[in-house]
């Protein structure tokens, strides 16, 4: 009966690993199963790992006990059939993206050297698909470092200013307890965590894909990077973008985001990353890049403060906005006439020449450019 | 003699003597995680009690309460082990002046240092190489804190509950220790800790039951009082405030309105008090603008609704 919960559950999309099974079955002895809202806990202690999917769980809960008194094999046969069809959808698309890589590889290397120079320079709304392709192939090269922050973890360090105990002690052994030699060491450098939240709404269209692209390679490419989507709302998708194969991890992104192409929102998101992530630890003393045009449907006040909020707790922050470069541009949409002030890094980020750039911004290496 | 509750409504009851009233869901938690020995993870809002939980299991239980506080760096001389250097060098020194190192070779001379009278434990080999008959409690607090590796470690340790000291051997924990860890959230745990862990995400309480933890926990605060706070307070919970108000501040707020003499709110305790309950200025601005009057009126309705 656990087991067919379970699969309820994998069905709706919730992970249930055969370790959390058992444990459920365990936690049913203990409770037994005669009351509902019993069996409704022990599950949610075993089987739930995240408050995201509480509301996924009451649902597919629901559902089970009505029918465990009902139906139970009907239940079992059609959550099967869900199962199946949502693995043959992540086939068919494996699939159809490796058949197309494939037939177009001769083409697209020739294409990607000589061209790459003039693809550096062109703004991504003129791209072609194919361009845009290529493209992405560039930024999967770019990589980030960023400045670097003093870790409170210790490392051994020769010119270190520090003693080292336990290594002198070691040492002192084999002078027969005379602790000729010295050992130091120092606090060790860490990466600043780097937060990037990507406009995902209508007016970004012609950008996006290509940034989701540049998220992506800074999702996989180094350590301590989170990446969440705004539109409408707040998705976060680091762990979507986690895979090393930026198709596969672009795909399972896109499926996770539900308002792509919609409105902005851009203010009320700003406010939700604050209240959820941002200034309880994940923005603070990090460097966090804001890819957006600026048009906002919401309030501006509302944007204005978000973002001295996310600036009073974070290392840096950063706007790239794609439409900068146009010639005569002057910040006008409102949002970002707002958010302006409370910015550290204006800069641009049209095309691949740009995005590096932005990557130097990131790595403090490039020139800040002036609001 | 470690107690082992027989249903989730046990615990309940046993945690509301001392003084912290759980939710079924959190109930029903806690007494899987002590009948199946399993770490608890409770993650949630600052201030809706998570840290009192462990506390609180320790006051029932008897066991001692053994708090890990992590933070970014901690690594194992900090949090399983460290050895008593300056001892260990008196020691050297002692052994060369009394002639009594004279003749030992190094194997032996190191044999010596590496005792256990020179480890110095700390919390997760206190709570692991315990060798009473109650099993501590363990709380590991803020574990988002620290970095992916301490999580790395601490999975192995809390799925085996023992302790390699390389120099010493293995420390396993005869009663294994009763886990609590919270989280807020700052970055996610990883799947694998989690995976070992029972969760709970831990909600703001009902007005019900908030009620019920304010006169437990200020019992000079009258009922008319801690129904009116705890109204207040969620109205707060509804004005989209940066920090909406935890049961801590409910808690602190009430015993600032009862240290005051106070047995009911009006604009004027409200307005001298609110640093209390909220710590930005945004919020208080935003709740000034809400109105300091429409909140104790608010308030006032909601004690009355339901009594």
């Amino acid at each position: 009966m656990a087991v067919a919960f379970a699969r309820i559950l994998r069905g709706a999309g919730l992970k249930a690993p055969l370790g959390s099974v058992i444990a459920f079955v365990d936690a049913l002895g203990q409770v037994g199963m005669q009351e509902r809202s019993s069996v409704y806990w022990a599950g949610r202690a075993t089987l739930v790992r995240n408050p995201e999917d509480i509301a996924l769980y009451d649902h597919a809960f629901a559902a089970f006990w009505t029918d465990l008194w009902q139906l139970l094999p009907t239940v079992t046969t059609e959550e099967m059939q869900i199962t199946l069809a949502i693995d043959d959808d992540n086939e068919d698309d494996g699939a159809d993206e490796d058949g197309e890589s494939e037939t177009n590889e001769e083409p697209m290397i020739t294409l990607r050297f000589s061209a790459t120079e003039v693809l550096r320079h062109k703004d991504f709304a003129t791209y072609s698909p194919d361009e845009l392709r290529s493209a992405q192939e560039l930024m999967t090269q770019l990589r980030f470092i960023g400045p670097p922050r003093r870790s409170f973890r210790q490392r051994p360090n020769r010119h270190g200013r520090r003693p080292d105990m336990r290594a002198t002690m070691r040492a002192s052994l084999r002078t027969g307890g005379e602790p000729i030699t010295r050992c130091w060491r120092d606090p060790g450098d860490r990466l600043r965590r780097l937060v990037l939240l990507l406009d995902i709404s209508g007016s970004m269209e012609p950008y996006a894909r290509a940034m989701l692209r540049f998220v992506h390679a800074a999702v996989s490419g180094r350590q301590r990077v989170e990446a969440f989507a705004i539109g409408t709302r707040l998705t976060r998708m680091t762990k979507e973008l986690h895979s090393r194969d930026p198709d596969l991890a672009l795909a399972r992104a896109s499926e996770r985001v539900h308002d792509w192409s919609g409105g902005t929102r851009i203010g009320e998101c700003l406010r939700t990353f604050n209240d959820q992530w941002g200034v309880r630890g994940m923005a603070r003393g990090a460097i966090v890049v804001v890819l957006s045009d600026g048009w906002d449907r919401g309030d501006p006040a509302v944007l204005a403060e978000q973002m001295q909020r996310l600036q009073r707790v974070s290392y840096q922050t950063v706007w790239v906005n794609p439409l900068k470069v146009t010639p005569g541009y002057a910040p006008l949409a409102r949002g970002m006439a707002a958010a302006l002030p409370y910015v550290d890094s204006f800069v641009e980020g049209h095309s691949i020449a740009a995005m590096q750039q932005l990557a130097q911004v990131i790595a403090g290496t490039g020139t800040r450019t002036q609001r | 003699m470690a107690i082992s509750p027989s249903t989730p409504a046990d615990v309940a009851q046993a945690l509301s003597i001392h003084g912290y009233i759980p939710d079924e869901g959190l109930a029903t938690s806690i007494f899987l995680a002590m009948t199946l020995h399993r770490p608890l993870l409770l993650e949630g809002e600052a201030g809706v009690g998570k840290t009192e939980v462990a506390k609180v299991l320790s006051r029932w239980t008897g066991g001692e309460l053994i708090r890990l506080q992590c933070y970014e760096g901690i690594d194992v001389s900090q949090a399983v082990y460290d050895w008593d250097y300056s001892r260990q060098l008196l020691h050297l020194r002692a052994a060369e002046a009394t002639g009594e190192s004279q003749g030992l070779s190094t194997d032996d001379l190191e044999a010596q240092l590496y005792q256990e009278k020179f480890l110095l434990k700390r919390a997760l080999l206190q709570a692991i190489g315990n060798t009473g008959t109650i099993p501590p409690v363990l709380l590991i607090d803020e574990v988002d804190r620290a970095d992916d590796e301490f999580e790395a470690y601490l999975l192995e340790v809390l799925s085996e509950f023992q302790i390699t000291v390389p120099e010493l051997g293995r420390f396993s924990a005869t009663h294994p220790p009763l886990v609590v860890l919270t989280s807020n959230r700052t970055r996610d745990v990883h799947d694998a800790l989690k995976r070992r862990c029972l969760y709970h995400w831990v909600e703001h309480p009902d007005f019900e039951r908030e009620v019920a933890i304010v006169r437990l926990r200020v019992p000079q605060a009258l009922d008319s009082l801690a129904r009116q706070v705890a109204g207040a307070v969620e109205t707060l919970r509804t004005l989209n405030l940066y920090k909406p108000p935890g049961v801590a501040e409910t808690i602190d707020w009430a015993q600032a309105l009862a240290a005051l003499g106070r047995q009911h709110l009006d604009e004027a305790v409200v307005a001298a008090t609110l640093g209390t309950v909220l710590k930005y200025r945004e919020d208080q601005d935003r709740t000034r603008q809400h109105g300091l009057a429409a909140l104790v009126k608010q308030a006032l309705e909601r004690s009355l609704a339901t009594s």
